[in-house]
């Protein structure tokens, strides 16, 4: 073996040093901590569970993916769990309505921690062909975080695993040794999504203070048209 | 006298009926000139009386559907009118009844005493279009929460999404500079508050008013008692979606029940009356999206109606009639495949049955792929006929890696479909599951609605038909070829989940009967156009007038009440959805038995959220 | 005989599980490898598992497939109008679109500011499209056609998920190898592989010339 290839060597030891395109699949681990996230991720990545929750029309494609001919079964993601307490994933699958954001959001909030969000079809990532509709949310990422969208109307059970996949490869992209990806190793709980309220419309609490400012704005604008009035009629 | 019978033979009994209306009720019906129905405007005092006549002495039992209409702006008058279509059990056209109240403060006198199967759909009318029903027992929202302000479905209320009243929308061409609804909205949600709403100190009515009185009087927080109240859902898993019940117990057996809905409510009608006629084609696939094709029959049969009622208009040819047929029989076998699915799962059967079910489903979805582009949403029939024809071969073409293809005869694949594999399928689910005595054990005799009150109830489709009524859209009101097939109506009579779960087997049956005698006309039309008049317009013109057209659906009888002003939009576009209208008879089913029974009437109905909420 | 309905159902079951390993060794235990093997899995004689194992092998979607549209240009070594849009921004595609999600930007001509017959602009959001394919059914010019890439999750939708006329843009040859039998029918249907405006111009083009040639002898 030649001096230079031996550096070469050490240079890839290196943790800061990528792993060249063609060599990933032969190289595993090249240090302590990649073999630890190696482990931890390989252990995650193959036993997401996803929750057994369906909202509309895609919920359909992805009771037919979870089922014989697609078999979620293969990536280890057969088993729906009933409980967000036991689920680690949350396929929103089909038009969130505002009625129905409410339970979404507190059910986000059940689950535990490391948790993700799929957004199937074009209704949950962005309102679909719905989004005009006055009860359609335009879109779930305005109230919870998700992690992977799945477009289509419906996305076929082939399009929702290629969303899977890419799902695993973002598990597989989370690293102890950097913390901004893993959270829910940070002190304290982690922070709740604040519930919406069904008020006369939906109501977001994390924009009570735009609510306030456009009441505000909304009052002096009708209180400058009746003083305009009155100057007019005054006139 | 023998001229008086001659007369009385050459008018039809709906003729009749309204004749003998009019001399019973003189001045408080009157006829209506307007295009496409038959019926009278009923003076709103007298309306409980003309329906309870109408109902008992005519002979027009069953409420088909129950609707309000917005006239704002309209020579009709600045009115909301509400629209009951009924029916006579033996068959024929419906008999339509209407009355009319001021936009202002409306109010009608409520016919949930003459039909309880009107108690959600004035509830309904209600939430969406305001109209108050004096004496409705429990007239609450029903789509949208307590608290929501406006009634969505008048002309006059704007969502904050909007951009114009009617589509193709200017902004999108020949200046169509691309922007995200959102953006031009505050909030950047789509929502829009009443001038001068904050959330300082705001009580959400939403919640509050649904367990407020339940029925019983029992409360919520009386945990002490042996009386509870149960929330089932939305999120549950055997509740077919986002459906909810609110469940009063009395230690496990049920007192009262509260079907929750409007967690799927879409606006379909809002978007619909926005749309231009053909724009709702796709958007029917999305209502009941385990049958597209048939939600596409019934939009395309109300549809043509109205077109009938023009001057040129070519019926569609007989081909895409028998391919419809083709389209819609297969959808009645893989719907109730499915719900029997469905149904053991609920029943506890851990999806063994819906995963048998489901091989037969891709199958059969592998045809609707190949023949419309979609395995769901089809958006296959136009009006006139249908999108494309079928093709030579089922056939598919590599485009990404890994792509593996198929090419089979399209007539070859059908064949072997119909004769051969769906018959198979079929008395495998019925080895597998009608003898098994687990099933027997929580099937008969559980649930159980009568003949009586299935009509009363306006329940529809197999619900209808398991309880001894046989009654079927197909051979009643018959539409497309139907009358040349031969099949016979099944029904069963005890009304239980047990006969609602053998009546599916049987209508799979009898779907096949028609699928065999539909191959030879496939055969025989082999070529011949499937589409009537000239194809390629996305803007047919459609005359002014209404109608309502309906279609046999696996879940029922689904109609489309739309009503036209001969402008490029409808006017009025209404569903009447089986899977919302069953559920009323829901309380009366489940009523004595335990809750664990609930699911599994639930699953016997089997509805469908995007329908129920539309 | 109580318990015979459950047992004559687990017959049932037993079949299904059996009828898999019938198969496998029908097919030497290579049940998934040969090509051939994957329209009777995948067909109506399927019998025992049925499972298509997706990113190994897919599915191919029928040529009638509808997913996001794309727009058709001319073949980026077309001799006269390499890469050129097949779109003459008429509308009617806006128009006929039920969420109404495609928005043009008609093309006008810099010097006499006349609108032209190609797109300035054109967008659509998929967020908001229902993969109906009302958009390609109408267009007069076979210029909007329905894709089969379904493969499009991705991590990001603000920037990602409105598709420029650029992201829209395939050459007519992609059109012709997803759906060869359509391209097929449509060309004869428009009289030649070219578009529409290139036959007419052509068919104007040979008629001078014929009619030079005439005058000419
Ligand atoms: S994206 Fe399409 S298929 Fe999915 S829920 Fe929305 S409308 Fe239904
Ligand atoms: S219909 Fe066809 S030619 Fe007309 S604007 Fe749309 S894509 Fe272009
Ligand atoms: S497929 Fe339908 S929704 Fe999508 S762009 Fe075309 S017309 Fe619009």
């Amino acid at each position: 073996m030649t001096n230079s290839n031996e550096n070469f060597l050490k240079e890839l030891h290196h943790p800061d040093v990528p792993v060249p395109e063609g060599m990933q699949s032969a190289v595993a681990v090249t240090s302590f901590g990649k073999l630890i996230d190696s482990i931890y991720n390989w252990g995650r990545r193959n036993s997401i569970w996803p929750m057994a929750f369906g909202l509309a029309c895609c919920a359909i494609e992805m009771i037919a993916t979870a089922s014989s001919r697609f078999d979620q079964a293969r990536f280890g993601m057969e088993v729906l769990r009933a409980s967000p307490r036991q689920a680690d994933l949350m396929i929103v699958s089909g038009t969130v309505t505002k009625k129905m954001v409410v339970p979404i959001v507190r059910l986000y909030n059940q689950m535990a921690e490391p948790k993700y969000v799929l957004a199937m079809g074009a209704c949950a990532i962005g309102g679909g062909p719905f989004k005009e509709g006055y009860n359609v949310v335009s879109g779930i990422d305005k109230y919870i975080p998700v992690d992977v969208y799945v477009p289509g109307c419906p996305p076929t059970p082939q399009a929702l695993l290629h969303g899977l996949i890419m799902m695993q490869k973002k598990i597989d992209g989370q690293s102890f040794g950097n913390r901004n990806s893993m959270p829910w190793y940070g002190r304290g709980p982690s922070e709740e999504v604040p519930v919406p309220v069904l008020g006369p419309d939906i109501v977001d609490p994390r924009q009570a203070y735009l609510l306030r400012r456009e009441a505000a704005a909304a009052i002096s604008a009708a209180e400058a048209e009746t003083a305009s009035g009155e100057a007019d009629s005054g006139v | 006298m023998t001229e008086h019978v001659q007369v009385a033979e050459t008018v039809t009994p709906l003729e009749d009926a309204i004749n003998r209306l009019e001399a019973r009720f003189a001045g408080a019906v009157r006829r209506d000139d307007r295009e496409g129905y038959s019926g009278v405007i009923v003076d709103p005092g007298k309306l409980v009386e003309v329906a309870t006549f109408v109902r008992d002495t005519l002979g027009f039992s069953y409420l088909s559907s129950a609707t309000a209409v917005d006239y704002l702006g309209k020579s009709e008058g600045d009115h909301l009118e509400m629209v009951y279509h009924t029916y006579n059990l033996q068959g024929g056209p419906a008999l339509v009844l209407k009355t009319q109240t001021p936009r202002g403060e409306a109010t009608l006198p409520s016919l949930v005493g003459v039909w309880p199967g009107a108690n959600f759909q004035e509830r309904e009318a209600w939430d969406l279009m305001g109209i108050r029903f004096a004496g409705h027992p429990n007239l609450k929202r029903i789509l949208m929460w307590e608290g929501f302000h406006g009634h969505p479905l008048r002309k006059d209320w704007r969502e904050a999404y909007y951009e114009q009243d009617t589509k193709p929308f200017d902004s999108r061409w020949p200046e169509g500079h691309v922007s995200r609804a959102e953006e031009h909205n505050p909030y950047g949600k789509n929502v829009t508050y009443p001038a001068g709403f904050t959330l300082d100190d705001y009580e959400s009515q939403a919640e509050k008013a649904l367990y407020e009185d339940v029925p019983m009087g029992v409360h919520v927080t009386d945990m002490a008692t042996d009386r509870v109240v149960v929330s089932m859902g939305p999120q549950h898993p055997s509740t077919h979606g986002v459906f909810r019940m609110v469940v009063a117990l009395d230690g496990e057996t049920i007192v009262a029940l509260e079907p929750v809905m409007g967690y799927l409510h879409r606006n379909h009608e809002k978007i619909g009356e926005r749309n231009t006629f053909l724009h709702n084609m796709p958007f029917t696939d999305r209502l009941d999206y385990f049958c597209s094709m048939s939600n596409n029959l019934g939009y395309a049969v109300a549809v043509e109606k109205l077109l009938a009622l023009g001057k040129r208009w070519d019926p569609p040819t007989y081909r895409a009639e028998a391919i419809r047929v083709l389209m819609v029989e297969l959808t009645r076998i893989l719907n109730h495949l499915v719900a029997i699915g469905f149904l053991l799962n609920d029943l506890g059967a851990y999806f063994t049955p819906l995963m048998y079910a489901i091989i037969e489903r891709e199958l059969i979805l592998d045809f609707f792929e190949a023949v419309s582009g979609s395995r769901m949403m089809c958006n296959y029939m136009r009006f006139g006929g249908v999108a494309y024809d079928l093709p030579e071969r089922i056939q598919s073409t590599a485009a990404l890696v890994n792509d593996r293809v198929r090419d089979f005869d399209t007539m070859h694949y059908l064949r072997a479909l119909i004769n051969d594999r769906l018959p198979r399928a079929i008395d495998q689910t019925n080895d597998l599951l009608t003898t098994n005595e687990i099933i027997t054990n929580r099937c008969i005799g559980v649930g159980v609605l009568t003949r009586e009150d299935a009509i009363a109830y306006s329940a529809a489709g197999p619900v209808l038909r398991a309880s001894g009524v046989p009654y079927d859209v197909r051979r009643a009101e018959p539409y497309s070829i139907y009358p040349d097939l031969e099949f016979d109506v099944a029904v069963r009579y005890h009304g239980d989940i047990y006969d609602r779960y053998l009546i599916r087997l049987d209508e799979m049956r009898q779907s096949i009967r028609i699928l065999k005698q539909v191959l030879p006309i496939l055969e025989e039309t082999r070529g011949q156009p499937f589409f009537a008049g000239r194809g390629g317009q996305y803007n047919p013109r459609i005359p002014a007038g209404e109608a309502y057209g309906r279609a046999e659906n696996p879940k029922g009888e689904l109609g489309y009440y739309v009503v036209s002003d001969g402008g490029q939009n409808p006017w009025r576009y209404h569903v009447r959805s089986p899977s919302f209208i069953n559920l009323t008879a829901l309380e009366q089913m489940c009523k004595g038995h335990k809750v664990a029974d609930v699911v599994g009437i639930l699953g016997s109905i089997d509805i469908v959220l995007g329908e129920v909420d539309r | 005989m109580y318990g015979s309905g459950i047992v004559r159902g687990l017959g049932v079951t037993l079949k299904h599980f059996v009828n898999t390993y019938l198969e496998d060794i029908r097919w030497g235990f290579r049940r998934h490898v040969p090509d051939e093997a994957f329209p009777l899995r995948q067909g109506l004689e399927t019998r025992g598992i049925f499972t298509v194992e997706y990113p190994d092998e897919k599915i191919a979607t029928p040529e009638r497939f509808r997913f996001i549209p794309f727009l058709v240009v001319d073949n980026y070594d077309h001799p006269e109008r390499p890469g050129h849009d097949w779109c003459t921004s008429c509308g009617i595609c806006a128009k006929a679109c039920p969420p109404q999600c495609i928005w043009i930007v008609r093309g006008t001509n810099p010097e006499t500011g006349r609108p032209v017959p190609e797109p300035a602009e054109f967008y659509i959001d998929i967020d908001i499209c229902m993969n109906c394919g009302f958009c390609a059914e109408f267009c007069p010019f076979d210029a909007i056609k329905m894709d089969h890439d379904y493969e499009l999750a991705s991590y990001d939708r603000t920037s990602a998920h409105i598709f420029n006329k650029q992201r829209l843009s395939k050459e007519f040859r992609y059109w012709q190898s997803i759906a060869p039998t359509r391209a097929a029918e449509e060309a004869q249907a428009r009289g030649g592989w070219e578009h529409k405006d290139v036959l007419k111009q052509r068919e104007k083009e040979a008629r001078a010339q014929a009619k030079a040639s005439e005058s000419g002898s």
